[in-house]
């Protein structure tokens, strides 16, 4: 038995511990904000937050987590993330949605580490997440949004 | 008037089982009328339908107003477009709208531009709404009016409504909840008054989007997210060749694996059922399967082009021609020649393919998946599992993209899931789950095609003959829609945009030919539009320097019959400034106009080009799709199109070596990533025409676009697509 700290709740996990943390969130724990996209680290819809840095769920081997925190979309909080999730609704960012939990948990990483991001910023930050649907322009135009909103 | 017609065909042919296509058990009455959405006359037969308010909203006690969505939002918005038109009638206020999926029933949630189809393509989902929903709303609105009358006892004719009140000049006023029950017993007005334009609230105007909080916070459910209570996951080994079967299969280390539960040969490959996604991967790649290759696809995908390119020398069957085309090229001044090809184009949703099929405890059948073509998908999988369609109900969901992947003629994935399910005999709800890998390598991609096209120009650069061929897999042929789409060989998917061209030719001659290869092939955001709006528009732009016009200039003297694509040509010429276009070397503007789905999009590209590539400084874009329902949803849509299709401009492809696909992930098929996106202004021309769709016409002009703009800055014609840099940096 394996014990996980998710979202600030420690839980026990019966799994194999090469089984990916993006499996053990969404089939065990049966917590679906976090999304499958690709598996090999591509994308970036699996973005989860380990001790607060964004990092590729389905690399993340459940064995190798140990105490650290994780942190879902479901469970991210605080001011950058407010700031993040309102920029989003307000600019009305999302198409299907599918990907926007792993660029919004990228987003938060880039901003609570760098709170004004240049575009240069952001296209490093934010590269590693795919959207198909093509919202990129108003994902870059949310995470400045959001920075100024916590200027 | 919407009779369903489904016929259950003796048996699947052989040839249907080994494409994947087992549900060619189902033929379908089916008829796709995207011209008639925008003829007068399919405008007044829409107008004419009855209004439907029992079928589209409830008004809740707790106020909120629920609207059924009969179509799928795989993100083109149109939840909130839905909503908007049928909340405006109402007049209803925006924060009490909600959304709901509605079930199958082709009676009453047919696509009214699909006859008795309920489904959702060629972006109709507004147009075919757009009086349905307006009826539906204004009788709701004249039953709320009805039922306050009656309770204060005062003339209908004194009562108005706004933003979810109805008042009476008293004083008196109610909100929607308290008036439903009453309202719901009132007769429902067939003949509604319907808003004028200038009466708007919402139409028109920017309203949030519907779902964008649960799409922001982790709450939205996709089809992948249902979790039915002892729900199992089930991955499928598929042959690595179209066409292929299972010969043998060893599941013995498999088997004893923790988690799994058990292993089916399924028509379509090997089944493997365990307790979890991961579990499920591992055991499938510890199968060892033998598959019989007898009647697969083992071409490789260059080898199939060539052969295209030999097929095109010969007669085609013939999509349209006027005048003597042949005569005008022999007699023409200058004469230009061009081939075009275009790579097989995986959809890759970023949602992988997925569906829940559980069995109810009466015998009938609960499936939950992103749900596209409805009516299909319901018979296939009642014809699956030996039931009536009506033991098969239908719960949509928010899906993860689809761009085309979800409609399959056949239902492939619903099949498979059911095929899973009737093996195992319903012992639990079963999650039939593709991996990106599965998705992608699955075959039901945008054809292959390959064009050759002639022109020739008099001295003054006038067109005098234009000859064209095009040759690619029917999308139509052989799939239930056959016999309804396809008429003297000619698949209008395949040659749309292109034997139609609004381009005024005094001569022309377009033939097709339908090429036979075991690659399944499906329609790709904006179907044949992909490719022959490209070749149209490029050529135009050669034809319009050998002419030594502007190309502009060119294209609006050859569309003087057609002025809303005029239109939106010179709008987007002169947001992008393209009079005064950038000097600088290696930096160059390019231009086309295309419509499709009835809706007129002109594109301005400005790329700098040369040794290190092409980047995609900005897309300047007009847009004429009639009333604009929420224009930033428009606006959204285009961003999002080349976004979308940028990717597909500069290097994607799927390719085939042996018959065996070759990409498989976003390694080796890389989408449009942020660095890359141009910045998109798209300008909407204001209009009180009857809406088309939007959720397409955004793509077809971008990659002419992007060509045409490189050659403005390198001199060099890059035609087939994804575009050949390397031949940038021979330059």
């Amino acid at each position: 038995m394996l014990t996980l700290n998710l979202n600030g709740v420690v839980r026990e996990v019966d799994a194999d511990p090469d089984m990916p943390l993006l499996w053990v969130i969404r089939d065990r724990l049966d917590m679906t904000g976090t999304k499958y996209g690709c598996g090999i680290a591509q994308c970036g819809a699996c973005t989860v937050h380990m001790d607060g840095q964004p990092v590729r769920s389905c690399q993340t081997r459940i064995g190798d987590v140990g105490e650290a925190r994780i942190t879902t979309i479901e469970g991210v909080e605080g001011k950058v993330a407010d700031a993040v999730k309102a920029a989003w609704r307000g600019l009305d960012v999302v198409q299907c949605g599918y990907c926007q939990s792993g660029q919004i948990m990228s987003a938060i990483g880039l901003l609570s580490d760098n709170p004004k991001p240049t575009d240069a910023d952001i296209d490093g930050a934010m590269d590693g997440n795919v959207c198909r649907c093509g919202t990129y322009q108003r994902i870059r135009a949310a995470i400045h949004e959001a920075a100024r909103s916590l200027a | 008037m919407l009779k369903l017609d489904l016929t259950t065909a003796p048996a699947p042919s052989r040839r249907a089982f080994l494409t994947g296509a087992a549900a060619g058990a189902v033929l379908l009455a089916f008829r796709l009328d995207l011209k008639g959405a925008r003829a007068a006359e399919g405008s007044d037969a829409l107008a004419k339908m009855p209004a439907q308010p029992n079928a589209f909203v409830r008004i809740a006690a707790d106020d909120t107003v629920t609207v059924m969505i009969k179509h799928l939002d795989m993100g083109q918005g149109n939840t909130t477009g839905l909503a908007t038109i049928l909340a405006d009638e109402l007049d209803a206020d925006w924060g009490q709208m909600r959304v709901a999926f509605a079930p199958a029933d082709a009676k009453l949630y047919a696509n009214l531009l699909m006859g008795p189809v309920q489904g959702t393509g060629g972006s109709t989902a507004i147009a075919n709404s757009w009086f349905q929903l307006r009826k539906a709303g204004a009788a709701a609105r004249a039953m709320l009016v009805a039922a306050a009358a009656e309770k204060w006892d005062v003339p209908a004719g004194e009562i108005s409504v706004a933003k979810g009140v109805v008042r009476h000049a008293s004083g008196k006023q109610a909100r929607f909840g308290e008036l439903a029950e009453a309202a719901a017993a009132k007769p429902v007005p067939q003949e509604p008054r319907l808003k004028t334009p200038a009466e708007w609230t919402l139409i028109g105007q920017r309203v949030p989007r519907i779902d964008s909080a649960a799409k922001t916070d982790g709450s939205a459910i996709y089809s992948l997210d249902i979790r039915r209570p002892g729900q199992v996951t089930a991955l499928v080994a598929h042959p690595p060749r179209f066409g292929a079967g299972v010969k043998s299969v060893d599941s013995a280390v498999a088997r004893t694996m923790p988690g799994v539960i058990d292993i089916v040969t399924i028509p379509t490959g090997v089944a493997v059922i365990a307790r979890d996604t991961w579990t499920a991967m591992k055991a499938r790649e510890a199968l060892a399967i033998t598959w019989d290759d007898s009647a697969a696809e083992t071409r490789s995908s260059d080898v199939i082009l060539a052969a295209y390119r030999e097929t095109a020398k010969t007669p085609g069957f013939v999509a349209s021609q006027a005048g003597d085309a042949e005569a005008g090229i022999k007699g023409a001044a200058k004469v230009l020649e061009a081939e075009f090809s275009f790579p097989y184009l995986a959809h890759a949703a970023m949602e992988p393919l997925n569906a829940t099929i559980e069995r109810a405890a009466d015998g009938s059948f609960d499936v939950y998946a992103g749900c596209q073509l409805q009516t299909v998908e319901q018979a296939v999988v009642a014809a699956t599992l030996g039931v009536t369609t009506d033991k098969v109900r239908l719960h949509t969901q928010w899906a993860g993209g689809s761009f085309g992947r979800r409609a399959t003629p056949g239902a492939d994935y619903f099949a498979e899931a059911a095929a899973i399910v009737k093996a195992w005999n319903g012992k639990a709800p079963v999650h039939l789950v593709w991996t990106r890998e599965d998705d992608m390598a699955g075959g039901y991609y945008r054809p292959q095609v390959f064009h050759t096209v002639t022109a020739g120009l008099d001295a003054k650069g006038q067109i005098t003959g234009w000859r064209h061929a095009m040759v690619g897999k029917s999308i139509m042929i052989g799939s239930p829609f056959e016999a309804m789409l396809v008429k003297n060989g000619i698949d209008s998917t395949t040659v749309e945009g292109a034997s139609d061209t609004p381009y005024a030719l005094p001569a022309y001659r377009f033939e097709v030919h339908n090429a036979r290869e075991g690659v399944p092939v499906l329609w790709w955001r904006s179907v044949g539009h992909t490719h022959t709006a490209h070749v149209m528009e490029v050529f135009i732009d050669e034809l319009a320097h050998a002419a030594g016009s502007d190309p502009v200039a060119y294209r609006l003297s050859l569309l003087t019959r057609a002025p809303r694509l005029s239109g939106v040509l010179r709008l987007a010429a002169d947001k992008a400034g393209w009079s005064a276009k950038p000097s600088e070397k290696g930096r160059g503007l390019g231009v086309a106009v295309h419509e499709s789905f009835g809706s007129y999009v002109a594109m301005v590209a400005d790329v700098t080009a040369g040794e290190s590539g092409v980047k995609v400084n900005r897309i300047v874009a007009a847009v004429d799709v009639g009333v604009a329902v929420n224009p930033d949803v428009v606006r959204a849509q285009v961003e999002g199109a080349v976004g979308f299709a940028l990717s597909s401009v500069l290097r994607n492809r799927i390719t085939l070596k042996d018959g065996v696909v070759q990409e498989k992930n976003f390694d080796s098929y890389q989408p449009t990533r942020i660095s890359e996106m141009p910045q998109v202004e798209v300008h909407i021309v204001p209009s009180d025409v009857a809406p088309t769709g939007i959720g397409e016409p955004g793509v077809p002009v971008l990659a002419p676009a992007i060509a045409n703009a490189v050659f403005a800055a390198t001199g060099q014609r890059l035609r087939s697509l994804p575009l050949d840099l390397s031949s940038l940096r021979g330059a």
